[in-house]
């Protein structure tokens, strides 16, 4: 095993006391608290962890962070499946158990390496090529089953999510030391700061080594006030200063319904970005092979985990920072056999004591199947040197470093390419977003730390920021790989993008970046091309002979690292996720037998049906009672508006179809309500309270709407009118009681002789009391019946539903629900905003073209109704329909047309329903020409079915409406 | 001579390293003069050059894209085909669309991996049910195949749903047109774009039309920043910057811009089959056949051109997925961007003259302009090359919105196109 | 997620407002034109760029005011009332 665990002071993040176990692939393995799934299971010497997503090749660990494309594995425990999970960025705890992805039936045999032998056949874009005849679909299964990585469950998440808004001055993104100079700077200048830092501590890769400087600075940080949040990754920038951020929740992968992650909505005044760099792969032969990983990376496992992940190494260079990691790995007793530098020794600033260094060198072959076995060298240029064979266990790759901009570049930032050390960075600031340390190109300590505090403290004070002393990373090569040499080299990982097929997209013109991620797919896996990115579009460059800014880069959008859903929906779950409203006595309906459904975002009885009823025979039995005594409903969700100001009449004019201003103190009409186009969005009563004050009852669904549309054009347009809207839904209750005893209940339990029939007429308002209980009782019905619609305080509607159920039950009287009610109102024709009617429906087609000839006043959507498509006399009409066989009930939504389809339709059925008190279907309809068309058969056609039906006069029941007064 | 692709073809290219293809598309230099320019290099312009010179031999054609081809729309949308509409003119129009689609691959030579895996529309409520119906019953009277879904079916077609007693977003049922799926977007601008490039039409990258040539009142060519360029007629098809363009040629449209949000996962082994719609939660999706979750949102509502979206959108829609999924909850977002979609009062689209005579216009799609590229491009050439409004684009003029013939459909079904 | 200075209460979160579309319509007579009556219902600028438009409050305290917005940055240059002419 070429993996150990190396001695302290190396190891600073493990708990050597604390040895934990997990699961790989069913293999019980330990590691130690502070261990990653990663760092665990390089120092048990797993080096194949998965399969590279096209070709299945052997793929491990390449990094020791968020960027990590190939360390992809499923976390299960329990009923938890968690896909798709970087193994880089997850703490191992007790009975954790991980599992390769995108393998069957194994990580060492998988089946899907078949496809590796057919790799000449599948370059980038195979599939727009092929798999065309004789047709997709044949291959298309295969495809799907071959593709994507992790297994998710179909199990509902048992963990929480939850959310928090907070507002800082300043927020500082990364840990590192340039986001502890500048936090510190800007704390102890006053002002609230705040600093994220992914990691378990803040300190990035110094901390890490445990140098002093940066505990000290920790320290200092706490004492200055900065707020450190750890383990709280921000992965978006949005508009005016908004940074989202998730916090992983220690442990929270134990236990039923834990809160598992948090996410942050931070408002900064200024955010201050200091991400660091990633770091660019070598692209050389074999470079995907277990066993090839970035330098830094195995750097940060020997600091940070005490994990040597081999003991003879070599390195690929194209940079500086590759020394001084050799000699870090030398002093824990790693041996380097050469440092293979792709530059020529002019341009290599620094060198590593007692390491070999090879200048315009590189790897020209990988030895080892699923494992690095040793390496072959190549000569860059220059004479030409003999390829040596060298036995090393482990081959670190050190391209250079690419800044981590995303943020920069999500906030609206530009970026420029620096030649010398080849890599994009920050052109200048982004609104509201700075950059320091490495990811705004600093790389020199020294100069990162006085650059970061200076801007910490500009900004805390309001000066002008200083511009970002770019440098110190030396120099590097574009180009990380050494043209010429022979073999499968790769630039995305995870995707298995090969530098051939980035020839392949630069010989068929897919030149411009964005095609060449499109169509070779690099950058679009997991990773999100952190490592593959500047790689692919400087070889794009070198093969089109263009500069890297010149091939440009992809814009950078949210998230910076893939986003559990959860954590973006937060606590927007299941009852929680748009909230219904429930009835003011819900407990006292629930008592009653309601079964509830939900209309709109109201949960209502839909009926009350007794033991063994269906819902269908209980709405029956409920409309019949209706007819044939008294039944009660709860309305409550009815809507409700008051309208004040001495221009209420004359608002109320602009607004309804119907003519309020003249309505007496009492009295109440029916209205509709238009939008600008003309379109019928709302239907109800008015009644004038007095002579500057209306009720309004809207549609239950609409109120919200209607609402806002009074207010939109009192406040946007009617800017002269003295009127005041107020909804008062939530304030009354809404009773009703209807049949042909309504009175008689009502007088029973004591109803003022006010109230009466005699007193009262259809179509008007009292106001009144009942005990002490005050009451708006309105006198309109929506069942045809004798009705009052009693409207009290919401407190009151428990005790007076009690009472009302008294006295409706000596009567024979019931309760009734939605159903009834949508039977009631369809027997005697009267239509449902939204159900008979739909957005493109004007007053017209609904029987109210006479009524807007008669009226004078201008209201709103009036002119529109003048347009040549109102006049249409083709247009849908209103009718009733009956079923020719009197029997056969006529679905919903069935369309009308004489032919069988396909034909031109003349209609469709809006409201259909078995009347209980006809014992016959009765349905309405919206038809072409309806209005001239009675006593004509049409065919009703659904779903292959035709019924003959007849367009019949409404209503079906008391034409004269005499039911109404009881 | 271009390449024909075929399994044959990339066997030559293995036992050759690929050494023998030629660009999908070349680079080319605009031309002093063209018949027709066609101003927008996404899907809809570059089906436009297309049948101009398929359906109507003029090859004389230059397609200006300001970015790269298929960058707006095209490449930024969640690649649903259907023709699930109520009215018959919708009906006409987008069926035509897919019938274009089931025979581009073998047309295009280019896979465009259309998938027709049906479409699953979720019903939330009794009021659902009926809209359904209706909707239903009202596609088979336009010929198209419908069938509604119990929730039994609906549960065994789209496996992980909250079927729950307790589910705040209970699914009674739904509606299903089966030969509705998704393409891949990209495939389709390339090609047709190595189609139309093959019978000569020049596509032009990187420049940008900054005015019209005007003569008499006509448009004779335009204004860009490679230089002026003369044409015989323009057509536009830039959705998104419609009005911009408008405004440069000195008309204005009942366009507004909206972001309009997409999302992906992360790839997933297969887990849904078709793709889901539920009108009562605002959310879509599928997956892709690389196993991304691929979800779609609501518009931002309020008027933008920046491709980014709204925080605050994304949470609704997820929530909505959520909803209907409770499973998805540990799932990731991988990637999320915005297009910038035309939205007109009925969103439905316009495709024809322009109150300018030589310039004519496709735009107006909304939110579904990717499932309607063949028959944009299709009809819009018609324009171009008779200078007429082909049958099928008639109820689609600006006129509409003078005498109020809209073609409404999101108004009638209460769902958002 | 756009902060948006409501005239009343000051800054606060985009969920919390609608939208109103473009500020500064006006509304001609029923006796316009067709044409004149499509161009106030359905004809925009829709500018790239500033845009004059009204927001409300929803969430909030209910009043509607005028904003000029960047429709490409998003950046919000002016907020002023309902009944005031746009600045200069």
């Amino acid at each position: 095993m070429s993996a150990w665990r190396l001695a302290e002071p190396f190891g600073t993040l493990i708990d050597r006391s604390q040895p934990i176990s997990f699961l790989f692939n069913g293999r019980s393995l330990t590691g130690l608290g502070g261990d990653t799934l990663a760092s665990a299971l390089l120092v048990n010497g797993v080096r194949l962890v998965g399969r590279s997503f096209k070709l299945h090749r052997p793929r491990g660990i390449f990094s020791c962070g968020i960027e990590e494309p190939t360390g992809i594995v499923d976390l299960l425990d329990g009923v938890r499946r968690t896909p798709n999970v970087r193994s880089t960025v997850v703490e191992i705890s007790p009975g954790l158990a991980a599992e390769s992805v995108n393998c069957w039936p194994s990580v060492r045999f998988d089946l899907g390496a078949l496809n590796g032998w057919f790799a000449p056949l599948l370059p980038a874009g195979f599939y727009y090529k092929t798999f065309k005849w004789p047709n997709w679909h044949l291959f298309e299964p295969t495809v799907r089953r071959m593709a994507g990585l992790g297994r998710a469950s179909l199990t509902t998440d048992q963990d929480r999510y939850e959310e928090v808004s907070t507002q800082v001055d300043l927020l500082v993104v990364g840990g590192g030391i340039a986001g502890l100079a500048a936090a510190i700077a800007s704390a102890e200048a006053g002002a609230r700061t705040t600093l994220l830092c992914a990691g378990a501590a803040p300190g990035g890769g110094l901390g890490a080594q445990g140098d002093p400087a940066v505990a000290e600075m920790i320290a200092k940080a706490g004492r200055a006030g900065v707020t450190v949040m750890p383990r709280t990754l921000a992965f978006g920038v949005y508009d005016h200063n908004l940074v989202c951020a998730s916090e992983q929740l220690a442990g929270a992968t134990r236990g039923p319904g834990v809160l598992r992650e948090r996410l942050w909505k931070i408002r900064a005044r200024s955010i201050i970005a200091a991400q660091g760099a990633f770091e660019r792969p070598m692209i050389f032969p074999g470079n995907d092979r277990p066993g090839v990983m970035l330098s830094g990376a195995v750097q940060r496992y020997a600091d940070a985990y005490g994990v040597a992940c081999g003991r003879r190494i070599v390195i690929a260079a194209n940079c500086d920072s590759a020394y001084r990691v050799a000699q870090r790995l030398r002093t824990a007793g790693i041996e380097v056999l050469a440092v293979l530098d792709r530059r020529p020794a002019s341009h290599i600033g620094t060198h590593a004591e007692g390491v070999r260094t090879l200048a315009s060198s590189g790897i020209g072959k990988v030895l080892g199947a699923s494992s690095v076995k040793g390496c072959l060298t190549v000569a860059a240029e220059g004479p030409s040197v003999r390829s040596e064979r060298l036995d090393c266990d482990l081959i670190l790759s050190a391209g250079g470093h690419a800044p981590a901009v995303h943020l920069h570049s999500q906030a609206g930032g530009k970026l420029r390419w620096e030649a010398e050390a080849s890599m994009f960075v920050p052109d200048g600031p982004a609104p509201g977003l700075y950059s320091v340390g490495a990811c705004a190109g600093v790389f020199s300590r020294q100069a990162a730390l006085e650059h970061a505090a200076d801007v910490g403290r500009s900004l805390a004070l309001g000066f002008t920021v200083p511009p970002a002393p770019v440098g110190g990373a030396g120099r590097s090569l574009a180009s990380t790989r050494i043209a010429g040499v022979r073999g499968k080299a790769f630039i995305d990982l995870q995707n298995d993008v090969a530098a051939t097929d980035i020839g392949l997209a630069a010989l068929e013109n897919y030149r411009s970046i964005e095609h060449l991620k499109r169509y070779t797919t690099t950058g679009m896996a997991t990773d999100q091309g952190k490592t593959s990115n500047v790689n692919a579009l400087v070889l794009m460059g070198e093969l089109t002979q263009r500069e890297p800014a010149q091939v440009g880069t992809t814009k950078f959008r949210p998230p910076f690292a893939p986003m559990t859903l959860g954590t973006l929906v937060g606590r927007r779950v299941g009852s929680l996720y748009r909230p219904l409203k429930h009835l003011p006595a819900v407990q006292w309906h629930a008592a009653h037998g309601a079964l509830f459904e939900h209309f709109g975002n109201w949960s209502r009885p839909a009926a009350y049906p007794l033991a063994g009823e269906s819902l269908n025979e209980a709405a029956q039995r409920e409309a019949r009672c209706v007819r044939q005594s008294v039944g009660l409903f709860d309305g409550s969700p009815l809507g409700k508006l008051e309208i004040w100001g001495p221009d209420a009449a004359q608002f109320l004019d602009l607004m309804y179809v119907g003519t309020m201003s003249t309505l007496r103190v009492g009295q109440a009409r029916y209205g509709l309500v238009l939008n600008a186009n003309g379109v019928v969005v709302d239907d109800g009563i008015v009644a004038r309270l007095g002579e500057g004050h209306f009720w309004v009852n809207t549609t239950s669904a609409g109120v919200e709407r209607t609402a806002a549309a009074f207010e939109e054009w009192l406040q946007c347009e009617f800017t002269n009118l003295k009127v005041f809207v107020t909804a008062v839904t939530a304030r009354f209750a809404n009773l009703t009681v209807s049949g042909p005893r309504a009175w008689e209940a009502l007088a029973a339990i004591g109803f003022d002789a006010a109230f009466s029939p005699q007193n009262m007429t259809h179509m008007s308002l009292r106001e009144g009391a009942f005990g002490a209980i005050p009451l708006r009782v309105l006198r309109a019905s929506f069942t045809g019946e004798l009705s009052y619609e009693i409207n009290l305080p919401v407190d009151e509607s428990g005790g007076l539903l009690e009472m009302l159920m008294a006295a409706i039950a000596p009567l024979g009287g019931c309760l009734y629900g939605i159903e009834a009610l949508e039977i009631l109102r369809t027997e005697k024709g009267y239509i449902h905003v939204g159900t008979d009617t739909d957005g493109t429906t004007l007053p017209g087609d609904i029987g109210f073209g006479r009524a807007i000839d008669g009226k004078r006043a201008n209201f709103v959507g009036r002119r529109s109704l003048l347009r040549p498509a109102a006049r249409d006399p083709q247009r849908l009409q209103l009718v009733a329909l009956s079923p020719a066989d009197g029997r056969t009930l006529l679905p919903c939504g069935a369309q009308i047309a004489a032919l069988n389809p396909p034909t031109a339709t003349e209609g469709h059925v809006t409201s259909s329903y078995w009347s209980p008190s006809l014992d016959a279907p009765v349905a309405l309809a919206m038809l072409a020409r309806g209005g001239e068309r009675q006593g004509e058969h049409v065919g009703v056609h659904h779903l292959g079915r035709r019924i003959d039906a007849v367009v019949v006069k409404a209503p079906f029941i008391d034409p004269q409406g005499e039911r109404l007064n009881g | 001579m271009r390449n024909h692709y075929s399994a044959w073809s990339l066997l030559r290219g293995a036992l050759t390293g690929h050494r023998h293809w030629s660009p999908a598309w070349p680079e080319a230099k605009p031309k002093p003069a063209y018949d027709v320019i066609v101003v927008g290099g996404g899907g809809h312009g570059l089906a436009t050059a297309y049948y101009l010179a398929k359906n109507h031999r003029i090859t004389n054609v230059a397609v200006l894209e300001r970015g790269w081809i298929g960058g707006g729309n095209t490449g930024r949308n969640t690649t649903i085909v259907r023709s699930n509409y109520l009215y018959p003119e919708s009906s006409r129009l987008y069926d035509f669309s897919l019938k274009l689609y089931e025979g581009l691959s073998a047309e295009l030579n280019f896979n465009i991996m259309l998938s027709q895996r049906g479409l699953v529309l979720l019903a939330h409520s009794r009021h659902d049910l009926d809209a359904m119906s209706r909707w239903a019953n009202a596609m088979r009277m336009n010929g198209i195949d419908a069938d509604l879904l119990s929730r039994e079916e609906v549960a065994s077609l789209v496996p992980g749903l909250d079927m729950s007693p307790g589910a705040r977003v209970p699914v009674l049922g739904g509606f299903t047109q089966r030969r509705a799926g998704t393409a891949r977007h990209d495939a389709v601008a390339w090609g047709y774009a190595r189609a139309a490039s093959q019978l000569g039409v020049d596509i032009i990258q990187n420049c940008e039309v900054t005015g019209f040539t005007q003569q008499a009142g006509h448009v004779v060519g335009v204004e860009t920043n490679l230089g002026s360029i003369r044409a015989g007629r323009v057509g536009i098809a830039a959705a998104g910057h419609s009005s911009v363009l408008a405004g440069l040629a000195g008309f204005r449209l009942p366009v507004t811009s909206y972001g309009l949000q997409a999302l992906v996962s992360e790839p997933l082994k297969p887990l849904l089959d078709t793709v889901v719609l539920s009108p009562g939660t605002g959310a879509y999706l599928s997956q892709s056949d690389k196993g991304e979750l691929v979800i779609g949102a609501m518009l931002d509502l309020f008027p933008s051109y920046a491709q980014r979206g709204s925080f605050a959108i994304t949470q609704s829609i997820l929530a909505g997925v959520l909803a209907l999924f409770p499973a998805y909850a540990r799932l990731k977002m991988l990637r999320q961007w915005a297009g910038i979609v035309d939205v007109v009062h009925d969103s439905s689209p316009i495709i024809g003259r322009t109150p300018v005579p030589g310039l004519y216009i496709n735009c107006g799609w909304g939110t579904g302009g990717f499932k309607g590229i063949p028959v944009g491009g299709w009809t819009l050439a018609h324009a171009l090359a008779t200078g007429e409004n082909h049958p099928l684009a008639e109820p689609f003029q600006l006129e509409r919105f003078q005498t109020g013939r809209l073609v409404d459909e999101a108004a009638a079904s209460g769902i958002a196109h | 997620m756009m902060r948006i200075p409501c005239i009343v209460c000051g800054l606060r979160d985009e969920n919390e407002f609608t939208c109103g579309g473009t500020s500064h319509l006006v509304r001609p007579a029923i006796d316009a034109s067709d044409r004149d009556w499509a161009e106030y219902l359905f004809f925009r600028d829709n500018p790239k760029g500033l845009h004059h438009e009204r927001w409300r409050h929803t969430q909030g305290c209910g009043q509607w005011f005028n904003l000029v917005r960047h429709t490409l940055t998003h950046e919000i240059l002016t907020v002023y009332a309902m009944t005031e002419s746009p600045p200069r």
